[in-house]
C-alpha cells in the first residue's frame, strides 16, 4: 500500500508551488503587486488576499430606501404633471390640486371643464413594463367624482418606482462615493430595497454619511407675487442666515435636466460658486422661463430650502448658469459633486453602520497573527513531543494546510476577516485530528502485533473512513454558517471550512507521501510512536 | 526519545459505570441552562438586541470611565453601558436602541462624537437598528435550526436508529450546556457566539462520529461481549485520540483567547466550553445512551428487522 505512483508526488509538490506563488503578492508591496499584475496576462491571478473592513479598516452602511418618499416624490411629480397638462389644455384650476399619500385629487367644480380634465388627464395614465410585465398594468387609476378629477399611483406603479429608486439611488451613490476620491468602493443592492456601501480605509464617516445623506434635489421655481393663489405657492427657509421666502409650488426647470456641474468663482466678487450646464431639453426650458420672466426674482431650492433667489436680469438662452450663495470652498465643491451625480430618487435611512479605524484594524491584524503564530507552536510542539519524527511530519503537512487556506482564499477571492482568522487557529487545532486518528490506529495495529508496513497500512486504511465522516459534520455547519451568515462571521465559514478540505488534503495525502518515502529508505522494523 | 503520553496505554477504565452518575449530572445541568435562559437570560450584543457601541481610545492614554459615563448619560441617550476593554486607555460604550427608528440610531451615533471625539479616538462604531437586529434574530436562529435538521439527517443516513439517536442527544446536549454557559458567564452573545455555537455543534458530532465508528467495529467482531464492555472497550480504544486531539485545539483556542483580543474572546472562551462538553458528552452520554436503547451486538445480523422503515442506513461495509 505504502507506495504511490510519482506523478502524484509531483502533483503535491506542483500544488505547493502554485500556493506559494499565490501567497507571495500578499506578502510584497501593494503599489509592487499593481504594477507587475498590470504587465501579466488577465488569467493570472496576481493580487492579494482581500482583507475584511474589521481589519483594514473602513465604514460598511447598510442603507435601506424609504418607500414612503420615493411614492411622496412621484406624488409630487404627478401633481406638477397634471397641472401642467391642464395649463396646456387651458383649463381652469378652479379648486387648485390636492395631495394624497397615494395620489391627488384635481378639483374642479364645473362639470364640463371636468369632464375635459377627465379626458385630458388619462392620457398620463402609461402602461407599465410592456407585455413582460403582466399586460395590461398601467400607472395610474383615473377616475372622475363630483368634486373632480382623481389620480391613484398603481400597486404596480408603486412597485416600479421603488425597483427603479433603489437601481438610480445605487447609481447616484456610486457616482457621489467615487468622487469622494476612495479606492475600491463597493455599493450594491442587499434583499429587495436595500443597499450596502463598503468603503474601506475611511476613517470618519461623518463626511461619507454627509454625501450618501442628502437627496440633493435641485428646482428652480418662481419667487412669488403677491396675486399668487395661496393653494399655488409654498413657504421655504432660506438655507443660510434663516428666514423664510415665498415661492411658485411650480417647478420651472429642475435638476434632472443638469448634464454637469463644476466649482467655479464669481467674475465680480471672487467668491466660491457652482457653474452648472443644462442638455438641450433643460436649456430649452430655462431659456423659456428666464426669457419670460426677466426682472422677476427666481429661487433656487435644493432639498427644499432655497440658496438664494436672484432676480433674472437677462434671458439665459445658453443653457449654463452659475449658483451664488455664500458658499465656502468646500460647500460649492461638495454641492457640484452632488450636483454632477444627480439627485437620489428617495430618502435613505441608515440600518446598519459599522466603522473600524485603521487603528483597531491594525491591532487584530497584530492580535490575530500573534494568536495564530503561538496556537501554530503550541500544536507543532505538542505533535512532536508526542509523535517523534511522525510529529514532524504532521506538522509540516499542518504548514502546507495553512499555506492552502491562504492560497485558496486568495485564489477564490475571499476576505479575511478577524473571525476568519479564528476559524485558521482553530482549524490549525482540527487539521492535525486527522493524523492524531491515522497515527493512534496505527499503534493500536502495531500492538496487535502486526508488522510496521502492515500497521502503517492498516492505519491509514481504517482512519480514512472516520476522518471523512467526522468532517462532514464540521464542514455542514460551515456551509450553513457561509450561508446564512453575514459580514465578519461569514469570513469564519469561509476559513473554516476552506480548512477542513484542505486538512484532509494534506494530513492524509501528504503525511501518507511522507510516512511512505520514510519507510522506504529506512525500511525501519520498528515504528517510533 | 521518549515520547509524550497525556492518554496512559491500554486504558480500560469502566465508563459505562459512570453513566448513573453522568446522566443526572447532565439532566440536571440541561435543567439549569434552561431554566437560567428563560429567567436570566443572555447578555445579547447589539446584533440581536439593537443599539450601538462604540469602542473608545483615550487621546490622554487613561480613560476615565464615570466621567464618560455622567457625561453620555446627561446626553439623554437613556441607559449607557461603559467598560474598560484591554489596557486603560479602552472603553466599550454601549447604547440601547433609541426612539425613532433606525434615524433615531444616528442621531445618538452624533451625538456620542460631538461629546467625545475631542478627547478620545473613536476606534470602531457599530450601530445596529431595530430592522436589521430582528432580521439578525431571525437568520441566526435560522442558521442554527437549519443547521442542527442538516446534521440530524446526516446521522439519520449514517448511523442505524440507535445510533443516531444517542448522536442527536448528545448534541442537544451540548447545545443547551452553550447556551447555559452563555447565560451563567453573561458573555455577550452576538454572531460570532451563533458562529462558535455550531462549530460545537460540528465538533461534537466529529467526536460523536468517532467513537461511535469504534463502537460499531467492535460489535461486529465482539459479539459475545455484553453492550456495555463493547462501548467501554472502544472508548478506551479511542481514548488516547479523543485526549489528543482536545489538547491540539484547546492548546490553539488557548492562544486565540488570550492573544486574539477583546472581539473574539467570548467566541473563544464558548469554542473551548464546548471542547470539554462534546468531549464530555461523546464518552458519557451519547454511548451510555446505547445501552438504554438496548442495543446488542446482533443489530448488525439482521438489517432489516422490524424497524425497517425507520432504519433507511445500512451498515456500510468496511473494506
Amino acid at each position: 500500500m505504502l507506495r504511490f505512483a510519482p506523478w502524484k508526488l509531483a502533483s503535491v509538490l506542483a500544488l505547493v508551488a502554485a500556493a506559494i506563488l499565490l501567497v507571495i503578492p500578499s506578502f510584497m508591496p501593494t503599489n509592487t503587486v499593481d504594477s507587475v499584475a498590470a504587465r501579466l496576462p488577465g488569467f493570472i491571478p496576481m493580487r492579494q488576499i482581500v482583507l475584511g473592513l474589521d481589519l483594514q479598516g473602513g465604514a460598511y452602511m447598510l442603507m435601506q430606501v424609504d418607500d414612503s418618499s420615493a411614492i411622496k416624490s412621484q406624488v409630487e411629480a404627478l401633481r406638477d404633471d397634471a397641472r401642467q397638462k391642464l395649463r396646456d389644455g387651458k383649463i381652469g384650476l378652479s379648486g387648485g390640486i390636492a395631495t394624497q399619500p397615494r395620489g391627488v385629487l384635481v378639483r374642479i367644480s364645473d362639470p364640463a371643464e371636468r369632464d375635459k380634465a377627465y379626458a385630458l388627464l388619462q392620457s398620463l395614465s402609461q402602461p407599465i413594463g410592456g407585455p413582460l410585465a403582466g399586460g395590461n398594468g398601467r400607472t395610474l387609476d383615473v377616475t372622475e367624482t363630483d368634486s373632480g378629477v382623481q389620480l391613484t399611483l398603481t400597486d404596480a406603479a408603486i412597485a416600479d418606482k421603488v425597483r427603479h429608486a433603489v437601481a438610480q439611488s445605487i447609481e447616484v451613490l456610486d457616482r457621489r462615493i467615487n468622487a469622494m476620491g476612495t479606492k475600491e468602493t463597493v455599493v450594491e443592492q442587499q434583499g429587495a430595497n436595500r443597499i450596502l456601501v463598503e468603503v474601506p480605509g475611511l476613517q470618519d464617516p461623518t463626511r461619507l454619511k454627509q454625501i450618501i445623506g442628502q437627496t440633493a434635489k435641485l428646482d428652480f421655481q418662481l419667487v412669488a407675487d403677491p396675486g399668487d393663489p395661496p393653494n399655488e405657492v409654498e413657504t421655504l427657509p432660506m438655507q443660510k442666515g434663516g428666514g423664510t421666502i415665498t415661492v411658485q409650488k411650480r417647478i420651472m426647470v429642475d435638476g434632472a435636466d443638469l448634464i454637469d456641474a463644476q466649482q467655479s468663482f464669481d467674475q465680480q466678487t471672487g467668491e466660491p460658486d457652482v457653474t452648472f450646464r443644462f442638455n438641450l431639453r433643460g436649456a430649452q426650458k430655462f431659456g423659456q422661463v428666464t426669457s419670460e420672466n426677466v426682472g422677476r426674482p427666481f429661487a433656487i431650492v435644493l432639498d427644499g430650502k432655497v440658496i438664494s433667489a436672484p432676480v433674472i436680469r437677462s434671458p439665459i438662452t445658453g443653457g449654463t448658469g452659475q449658483i451664488t450663495g455664500n458658499f465656502t470652498l468646500d460647500e460649492a465643491s461638495g454641492l457640484a459633486i452632488l450636483l454632477r451625480a444627480g439627485a437620489l430618487p428617495a430618502k435613505l435611512t441608515i440600518v446598519e453602520e459599522r466603522t473600524v479605524g485603521p487603528g483597531l484594524g491594525q491591532d487584530s491584524i497584530d492580535a490575530g497573527k500573534r494568536a495564530a503564530l503561538v496556537g501554530a507552536i503550541l500544536v507543532v510542539i505538542y505533535m512532536i513531543a508526542t509523535y517523534g519524527i511522525f510529529g514532524i511530519f504532521a506538522d509540516l503537512a499542518l504548514g502546507v494546510h495553512i499555506l492552502l487556506i491562504f492560497a485558496s482564499m486568495v485564489l477564490l477571492e475571499q476576505t479575511l476577516t478577524l473571525p476568519g482568522i479564528a476559524g485558521i487557529v482553530f482549524t490549525i487545532g482540527m487539521a492535525v485530528d486527522s493524523n492524531v486518528l491515522i497515527y493512534e490506529r496505527i499503534r493500536e495495529e502495531a500492538h496487535l502485533g502486526r508488522s510496521v508496513i502492515s500497521a502503517l497500512d492498516a492505519g491509514f486504511k481504517r482512519a480514512f473512513a472516520t476522518i471523512v465522516d467526522s468532517n462532514v459534520t464540521m464542514f455542514v455547519a460551515a456551509a450553513i454558517l457561509f450561508f446564512l451568515g453575514s459580514g465578519a462571521v461569514k469570513g469564519f465559514a469561509v476559513s473554516l471550512g476552506l480548512g477542513i478540505v484542505t486538512s484532509i488534503v494534506t494530513a492524509v495525502t501528504m503525511t501518507r507521501m511522507m510516512i511512505a518515502l520514510w519507510y522506504h529508505r529506512g525500511r525501519p522494523s520498528k515504528l517510533p510512536i | 526519545m521518549k515520547l509524550l503520553r497525556l492518554a496512559p496505554e491500554n486504558t480500560k477504565f469502566g465508563f459505562m459505570r459512570f453513566r448513573r452518575v453522568s446522566y443526572p449530572l447532565s439532566a440536571a445541568l440541561s435543567i439549569i441552562s434552561v431554566v437560567m435562559f428563560l429567567f436570566v437570560g443572555m447578555n445579547f450584543g447589539i446584533d440581536f438586541a439593537g443599539g450601538t457601541q462604540v469602542d473608545m481610545r483615550a487621546r490622554s492614554g487613561e480613560a476615565h470611565i464615570a466621567e464618560i459615563r455622567h457625561e453620555a448619560e446627561s446626553l439623554g441617550l437613556g441607559a449607557v453601558e461603559v467598560q474598560q476593554i484591554g489596557s486603560d486607555a479602552d472603553v466599550l460604550l454601549r447604547l440601547n436602541v433609541q426612539p425613532g427608528g433606525d434615524a433615531g440610531q444616528q442621531a445618538a451615533i452624533a451625538k456620542l462624537r460631538d461629546a467625545f471625539s475631542k478627547d478620545y479616538e473613536f476606534r470602531s462604531v457599530d450601530s445596529v437598528g431595530p430592522t436589521v437586529s430582528a432580521e439578525l434574530v431571525q437568520k441566526g436562529t435560522l442558521g442554527v435550526v437549519v443547521a442542527i435538521i442538516a446534521v440530524l439527517t446526516y446521522l439519520w443516513f449514517r448511523f442505524e436508529w440507535q445510533f443516531a439517536v444517542g448522536a442527536i442527544i448528545g448534541t442537544m446536549h451540548d447545545l443547551l450546556l452553550t447556551v447555559g454557559f452563555f447565560c451563567v458567564t453573561q458573555l455577550e452573545f452576538n454572531q460570532t457566539s451563533i458562529a462558535a455555537i455550531l462549530t460545537i455543534v460540528g465538533y461534537s458530532l466529529n467526536e460523536t462520529v468517532v467513537v461511535l465508528d469504534r463502537i460499531r467495529e467492535v460489535m461486529r467482531k465482539y459479539k459475545r461481549l455484553s453492550t456495555a464492555e463493547i462501548i467501554d472497550m472502544s472508548i478506551n480504544a479511542v481514548l488516547p485520540r479523543t485526549i489528543m486531539t482536545a489538547t491540539t485545539v484547546f492548546l490553539a483556542l488557548l492562544a486565540l483567547f488570550f492573544l486574539g483580543g477583546h472581539v473574539i474572546r467570548s467566541f473563544s472562551a464558548a469554542m473551548i466550553w464546548g471542547i470539554f462538553v462534546a468531549t464530555y458528552s461523546s464518552i458519557f452520554i451519547c454511548s451510555p445512551m446505547l445501552i438504554y436503547m438496548g442495543v446488542r451486538a446482533d443489530v448488525f445480523d439482521k438489517p432489516k428487522d422490524q424497524d425497517a422503515d425507520a432504519k433507511p442506513a445500512q451498515p456500510r461495509v468496511k473494506a
